[in-house]
């Protein structure tokens, strides 16, 4: 099927992005930290000031044209959402601040409503903090139970026990599309379909995933479906909660405040039909619409031609890495997104970080915020370089000659 | 700084491959658990002190070169001396480090210490060079666990 794909035109690609074609601190930037947050194409930035500049107002508010303009720009956003994830209706876009935020909205609404004392909520053993903690919380609070799904050593999911786990007190699976650390894409629909043989509902957390892959949440048969827009080249503080429709109906809202409300009165309020009741006050406006234009770009692109070049950088870098004596990649799976983890034989990865850093690379060094993920390979830290569509081959150059760079100081 | 050469010079190589004083103590009379939640570092800090004076020291864990280093280096220059004398080398490295002590001007100041002065350019990495300091601050000063956040 990519044989049949015309290549992405890198180059050309690149000018859209000023910090990669503009010396930082005199040489030029390598890019190798998508997965952390994606750098800003211009069209993003151009509509963000368009519509600060000129749009703006509040939304779903007042007669003025203008209002009436800012609400249709941020509402068309929301279809341009609906449209890229192929969800049936716009009513089932939720904006948040982020994952994370919609992590925590399903565990505050659905989880209270649904979790109660000796209940289960069943994680994989690759989530990333923000599919842990919110359940832990709520699994705190109400004296429910957290089990895991392992994985094996090469990073992906041991799913041979998978009915075993889900037991007639699971009530909702939490389980990451693509792993931050390890790359491993995992079999989502599978899980979902089986998930769904035992009645259990299922959270994907798509924050890796929508960046690299076409994601379609009605194929899928997604529950729930969450990412952010920062690391699809939109802006901070957005993000998306897609839910089923009859789930979102049924669940309690989460923030009180005004847009979320029907009717308030002394005695009580009705709530808005969804997605107003989970949306209480002013919205990230242009963030939402800005969005909506990283969506066009990547769209532009083609998620196909994304995927096609990804790979390609994946395959390469990861030979190359493998053939420096002393390096070991963590996160071996047979599908993996253009993500890899590393770690070099007495190198902290912290080390390797500044070093690194030093020669305009920038990569991730820590613990990526999986600190389960580290246990479970024994590790402290990775190094881990990530890939875009507008890398190249000569950045994993750049990287392999630089971890020899660290290798040759540490000698 | 021009080149992460300056800041990792072959002691702190050398520091990091072969730790000293590395290890557990039994019967430590002074303990402290370090730590960086951001990053990961890692240091169990404990001491036998007697009569005022540090008569042993060791430090375990896990973290990078620049915090084990510091931790071998610090446990090397504060083993023999006098509470006070440790306390003051933990002030003047933490003073060199926020830039308020310069070791060039006063090169008697802290020795061979004096090779952390680079991580002041290196603002992700003071951390990791502060934390056996922090946690020395604490184990003499009987707090058990410190964070860096």
């Amino acid at each position: 099927m990519t044989a049949t794909l015309a290549p992405l035109d890198v180059q050309k690609i690149r000018q859209d992005f000023p910090s990669l074609v503009t010396p930082f601190h005199g040489k030029p930037l390598i890019y190798l930290d998508s997965a952390v947050s994606s750098l800003t194409p211009l069209a993003v930035v151009e509509r963000l000031t368009r519509y600060q500049s000129f749009e703006h107002t509040n939304v779903h508010r007042g007669v003025s044209t203008l209002s009436q303009e800012a609400t249709d720009r941020y509402e068309e956003a929301r279809e341009k959402v609906r449209a890229f994830i192929n969800a049936r209706s716009t009513r089932q876009i939720i904006w948040t601040r982020g994952t994370t935020e919609s992590i925590n909205l399903v565990a505050q609404t659905y989880g209270r409503q649904m979790i109660h004392e000796g209940d289960e909520i069943l994680l994989s053993a690759m989530e990333h903090h923000s599919d842990i903690v919110p359940w832990q919380l709520l699994a705190q609070e109400r004296g429910a139970k957290i089990r895991v799904i392992p994985m094996n050593d090469a990073g992906e999911l041991i799913l041979d026990g998978l009915e075993d786990l889900i037991t007639d007190r699971t009530r909702i699976i939490g389980v990451t599309h693509v792993s931050n650390v390890l790359g491993t894409i995992n079999p989502v629909k599978e899980i979902i379909a089986r998930a769904h043989a035992k009645g259990v509902p299922v959270l994907v957390d798509g924050a890796q995933a929508v960046p690299h892959l076409k994601v379609d949440v009605t194929d899928l048969d997604a529950d729930f479906y969450v990412f952010s827009g920062h690391k699809l080249s939109g802006p901070t503080g957005i993000g998306v909660l897609y839910g089923r429709q009859s789930l979102l109906e049924s669940m309690p809202p989460w923030h009180g405040g005004g847009s979320m409300i029907l009717s308030v009165t002394w005695e009580g309020t009705t709530f808005a039909a969804i997605p107003g009741k989970f949306e209480a006050g002013t919205p990230p406006i242009a963030q939402a619409i800005g969005l909506g234009a990283a969506i066009d770009y990547v769209s532009a692109l083609g998620l196909d031609r994304i995927a096609a070049h990804e790979h390609d950088l994946l395959a390469y870098a990861t030979g190359r890495l493998k053939a420096i004596p002393g390096l070991r990649i963590i996160g071996e799976a047979r599908e993996k997104a253009s993500v890899i983890s590393f770690v070099l034989d007495g190198i902290h990865p912290h080390d390797i970080g500044s070093i690194l850093d030093h020669d305009g690379i920038v990569v991730r060094a820590g613990h990526h915020c999986a600190q389960p993920v580290m246990t479970r390979f024994g590790i402290p830290a990775t190094t881990r370089a990530s890939f875009a569509f507008f890398n190249t081959r000569a950045d994993v150059d750049a990287l392999v000659s630089g971890i020899l760079k660290v290798q040759e100081i540490f000698q | 700084m021009s080149d992460p050469r300056e800041l990792y010079q072959q002691v702190i190589i050398e520091h990091n491959k072969k730790p000293r004083n590395f290890g557990d103590l039994e019967a430590c009379t002074h303990h402290a658990h370090g730590l960086n939640p951001l990053c990961g570092d890692d240091i169990v800090l404990k001491l036998i002190v007697k009569d005022g004076i540090v008569e042993d020291i060791r430090f375990q864990g896990h973290g990078c070169a620049i915090s084990k280093a510091s931790s071998s280096l610090m446990t090397v220059n504060v083993k023999g001396k006098p509470l006070a004398d440790a306390q003051v080398l933990v002030d003047q490295f933490r003073e060199m480090i926020r830039g308020t002590l310069d070791t060039a001007k006063d090169p008697n100041v802290l020795g061979r210490l004096s090779l952390f002065q680079g991580v002041r350019d290196l603002p992700s990495r003071v951390k990791c060079a502060v934390l056996p300091w922090a946690t020395l601050h604490s184990a003499l000063h009987g707090e058990e666990t410190i964070s860096t956040e």
